[in-house]
């Protein structure tokens, strides 16, 4: 251990990480306790984890028929020490193109896009550090709408001394992003003397699932324009909407207004979830804003794609009938596996956010809160984890300003434990309504029944064996996907 | 309102460096032996191309790996979601052991304190966040690597600071330099977090001595700072004196698990010792559980691709090859070094000795007009539009003396390292003929008719090899 801490930096000792959250709890209680269908039936389900494994078996298949692909087969090796000394941060031309080509497919070819602009990062994640570190100083600030994904605390903030500003979003408007909430929250920021430099948005959204509309896109725009503050598009998400409406990109709104100012645009792409392969790393910045294109790019040193995995997804996403068939065919498994789960929550009265895209559903579990608070929302929670052992995660960590909501991720598994997830949580739901029923018929046993049926409530806290004590805390980021993960990978062989 | 950040809108990232200007000529016009002739042949750049047919045999030979197999089942989609920043068990395991053979097997790494990271550029920038404060300082002995100045400084807002090394005493680090340096930070209100050394040296090419690894320790201690040891260059040591480990240093010296244990940081890579810079592989290794801890959460901004953890984990777990690798690329890599050096030697230009790295660290102070900075631009330019070789010079690497480069040897074939040598053999007999005979003319048509008559000589030299094939 480090005898003093200014031996240090403030950077490496302090909480900026996020990690430090009690959120780790569920992922801790999954880690240690996986669900397996043979070996640990009664383990936790993970289901805070936006991954998408939908589709694999076709990627699988093109890997076999195209071994040429990966420079490291007999096949392909004649193109080993050419790809293996490129290390040019331009990235391959050809990986470069194929980006570009699909990012326009999975936009319905309703925008092109230039190759010359498509730069290179370490994941969505090295992406959006990069932006900062570009656009912003430390000390300037983003606005966020909220509920926004938790790993922006630190993505945008630890290295960089970035702030992130909510702009409250509702549940009264299905959290659509309004002018009112914008200026809001910029005059906030003026008033504390934070200086404003841009608004970031992720579209489709992690953790609704829903896209915005034209209208908002275009009220998104106009507000910058007026601020002359940056517009940082996630769209991370973007052939993941598997139904109506269209899905419109930020590309395409600056196509058809043309008093917007292009400087100040600027998407953050990436193939973790569109194509499910976070393990590769491949994170794209595409700035409409020469400037940052070139910085950016002379940044992209310190995270650049494996010239093995360029060539791997140049070769693949270059293979048009492949992608249009694995694009049609993800969106048909997204959208049935949503309505598996929609329907089946429908059956006990549990909603959710009607949405179209995303690989998780935005849950609402208000009415099964004891009181409307952040409290009732992580006791209700750690139930869920620790006794129905399903890891879901809870709207606080995602900053939303209404507790009972909770992002339920549905992409990352087979059928059979989707069944299974499906089945926990309406027995769950279940037993609390009976429970909620069996306390109102008792009410004019007040005294006595009532503190029964509450200890009995609190008796289902108490229980589970992994419980934390239930303490106050600041919604804070939840685990990164990049940190402990009980992989095969990782519990196999070594 | 400013737009961008100011880290955009600065030059810190060192681009402007003549270090990478030389590399945009070079793409302007780039050699090739029967389309372009009579291009720039790049030896600016530290790449080792010796070793492929090892590596590509290798690959022949066991076709699993590189198809995302394992025993001949379909690992690809495991690989394709598994972003664990600890980093792939197998593929640390395999590093650390490779790490150990470099040295001899002298020291052992334990996997639990490495961190993999996108290139040894990020492992760096990434100690740097760990370590220092914006304004902080790193002293580092001159000659350095150019890229330092971006990889440390930029984005981190850290100093460096250079600890003057001489040719006196053949750039070896002194303890009046190390002591001069800190005085210097102070002066420049810097506090100091820690020296960061390149062993085996980038530029030089010499491994640090024991002297000097001691009396680094020693420093370290005295003041309670850090110490970087980039080794990147570790398993390129062709001769003797052989490679001492600043491990090695502690051990000996029974400094295991004390105070000063846990400010030694080490960073690897295998874009040099296994030639592979596209795959973006590189580690920080510390002994301090703190920036371990710390250093792994920021690997999420460039984590090495899983794809390419797992072919390397197989290739180095298979330790017959890593064995055969690693004593073959040597052999090569010393051939190399040693004809460059007798090729240089004809040509009246010496080296400075050196045992290990990608390059020679050449002595040009001869055929500068003058004992300036200008004189050895003026040189580099010569040498670069003229000669057409991109070589390095000493000032990107901050060297204090002009007339000093940086030439690389391991990046080409055979021939066309003769065809270099040929090249600079006629400059430097033209150059030295002119110098004696300008010493007498004005200085201001000293430049200009230097350049027309190398150029004629250039001419006249090609003529006579174009024919001769």
């Amino acid at each position: 251990m480090a005898f003093l801490n200014n031996m240090l930096s403030k950077i490496a000792t302090n909480d900026g990480h996020g990690e430090n959250s009690p959120y780790f709890d569920g992922w801790k209680a999954y880690d240690s306790d996986p669900f397996h269908s043979t070996d640990n039936p009664q383990g936790v389900i993970q289901m805070g984890l936006a991954e998408n494994l939908l589709s694999f078996d076709l990627v699988q298949e093109w890997i076999l028929k195209n071994p040429k692909a990966s420079i490291c087969t007999s096949e392909g090796v004649n193109e080993f020490k050419d790809t293996a000394i490129f290390q040019d941060y331009h990235g391959l031309p050809e990986f470069r193109n194929a980006i570009a080509k699909f990012m326009a497919k999975v936009r319905g070819n309703t925008v092109t896009f230039d190759p010359d602009r498509v730069v290179m990062s370490g994941g969505a994640t090295g992406a959006h550090e990069t932006m900062m570190f570009c656009l912003a100083d430390p000390g300037d600030a983003f606005l966020v709408p909220t509920p926004y994904y938790p790993g922006f605390d630190r993505d945008l903030r630890w290295r960089t001394g970035v702030k992130l500003l909510p702009v409250v979003c509702e549940s009264s408007n299905d959290f659509k992003i309004t002018r009112e909430a914008l200026e809001a929250a910029y005059q906030k920021a003026l008033e504390s003397n934070i200086k404003v430099k841009g608004l970031l948005i992720t579209n489709p959204s992690n953790p609704l699932g829903t896209i915005l509309d034209r209208d908002t896109l275009q009220s998104l725009v106009d507000f910058i324009n007026e601020k002359n503050i940056h517009l940082v598009c996630d769209e991370i998400y973007a052939a993941t909407v598997f139904t109506k409406p269209m899905y419109v990109s930020i590309a395409e709104i600056i196509e058809e207004d043309k008093k917007c100012n292009r400087d100040l645009i600027h998407l953050v792409y990436s193939l973790s979830k569109d194509m499910g392969f976070p393990g590769f790393r491949i994170g794209i910045i595409y700035s409409y804003n020469d400037s940052v294109v070139s910085t950016a790019r002379k940044m992209s040193s310190f995270g650049l794609v494996s010239t093995q995995t360029q060539q791997l997804i140049a070769s693949m996403l270059s293979d048009e009938k492949f992608i249009d068939k694995y694009v049609a065919e993800s969106r048909k498994r997204l959208a049935a596996r949503h309505g598996v789960f929609t329907r089946g929550l429908m059956q006990v009265r549990v909603g959710n956010l009607q949405a179209n895209a995303g690989l998780f559903f935005w849950m609402d579990l208000r009415r099964l809160l004891k009181e409307p608070t952040v409290e009732a929302e992580m006791d209700l929670w750690r139930v869920i984890i620790n006794e129905v052992k399903l890891n879901v995660s809870p709207g606080s960590s995602f900053h939303c300003s209404e507790p009972g909501w909770f992002r339920v991720c549905y992409a990352n598994m087979d059928n059979e434990t989707m069944r299974i997830a499906l089945r926990r949580i309406k027995k769950f739901v279940l037993q609390v309504d009976e429970r909620e029923v069996a306390a109102k018929k008792q009410t004019w046993h007040k005294d006595l029944k009532l503190s029964l049926s509450f200890r009995r409530w609190d008796d289902t806290i108490m229980q589970t064996p992994r419980m934390v004590t239930p303490h106050m805390m600041s919604p804070h980021m939840i685990v990164s996907p990049h940190s402990p993960l009980a992989s095969p990978l990782v519990r196999a062989r070594n | 309102m400013k737009m961008l950040a100011k880290k955009a809108m600065c030059n810190s990232h060192g681009q402007d460096s003549s270090y990478f200007l030389g590399w945009q000529e070079y793409e302007k016009n780039p050699y090739d032996e029967t389309r372009n002739p009579n291009g720039i042949i790049q030896m600016g750049l530290a790449e080792n191309q010796l070793s492929f047919d090892l590596l590509e045999s290798w690959l022949k030979a066991n076709p699993d790996a590189a198809s995302f197999k394992r025993d001949g089942d379909s690992i690809f989609r495991e690989l394709a979601l598994f972003q664990d920043y600890h980093g792939l068990p197998a593929f640390k395991n395999a590093l650390v052991d490779f790490m150990s053979e470099i040295r001899g097997n002298k020291v052992t790494f334990n996997p639990n304190n490495l961190v993999l990271t996108a290139g040894a550029t990020s492992a760096n920038e990434t100690l740097m966040f760990c370590l220092a404060e914006p304004g902080d300082a790193f002293l580092l002995p001159t000659p350095y690597y150019p890229g330092f100045d971006r990889d440390l400084k930029w984005r981190t807002g850290v100093e460096i600071v250079p600890i003057h090394c001489t040719s006196s005493n053949g750039f070896e680090i002194t303890e009046s330099a190390l002591e001069e340096a800190y005085k210097q930070a102070h002066k420049l209100d810097l506090r100091v977090k820690g020296v960061l050394v390149t062993n085996p040296s980038n530029p030089l090419g010499t491994t640090l001595t024991l002297k000097e690894l001691n009396l680094l320790v020693d420093f370290i201690q005295a003041k309670r700072i850090h110490l970087i040891s980039d080794e990147i260059y570790s398993g390129t040591v062709f001769d003797s004196p052989g490679f001492i480990s600043i491990m090695e240093v502690l051990k000996n010296r029974n400094l295991t698990n004390t105070e000063v244990w846990e400010r030694i940081h080490i960073v690897y890579s295998l874009s040099k010792d296994l030639g592979l810079p596209g795959f973006r592989v590189g580690a920080i290794y510390s002994n301090d559980d703190m920036v371990v801890s710390a250093a792994t959460k920021m690997s999420s901004f460039g984590l090495v691709s899983s794809q390419t953890q797992y072919l390397l984990s197989a290739m180095l777990s298979d330790k017959e090859f890593t064995q055969n690798y690693i004593s073959e690329n040597q052999k090569r890599l010393k051939q190399r070094h040693d004809m460059m050096v007798s090729g240089l030697l004809e040509a009246g230009i010496s080296c400075l000795k050196s045992n290990a790295s990608l390059f020679c660290w050449v002595d040009m102070r001869h055929l500068l007009s003058s004992n300036t900075f200008e004189a050895e631009m003026e040189l580099w330019k010569d040498i670069v539009y003229n000669v057409g070789l991109n070589i390095s010079p000493g000032s990107s690497c901050h060297c204090t003396e002009p007339g000093w480069f940086r030439v690389c040897f391991a990046n080409m074939s055979e021939e066309t390292l003769n065809l270099a040598i040929q090249r600079i053999k006629i400059f430097a007999e033209a150059t030295i003929k002119t110098i004696n005979e300008n010493k007498s003319q004005e200085q201001s048509n000293k430049n200009s008719k230097r350049k027309s008559f190398t150029k004629w000589v250039f001419r006249l030299s090609f003529g006579r090899e174009t024919s001769e094939r």
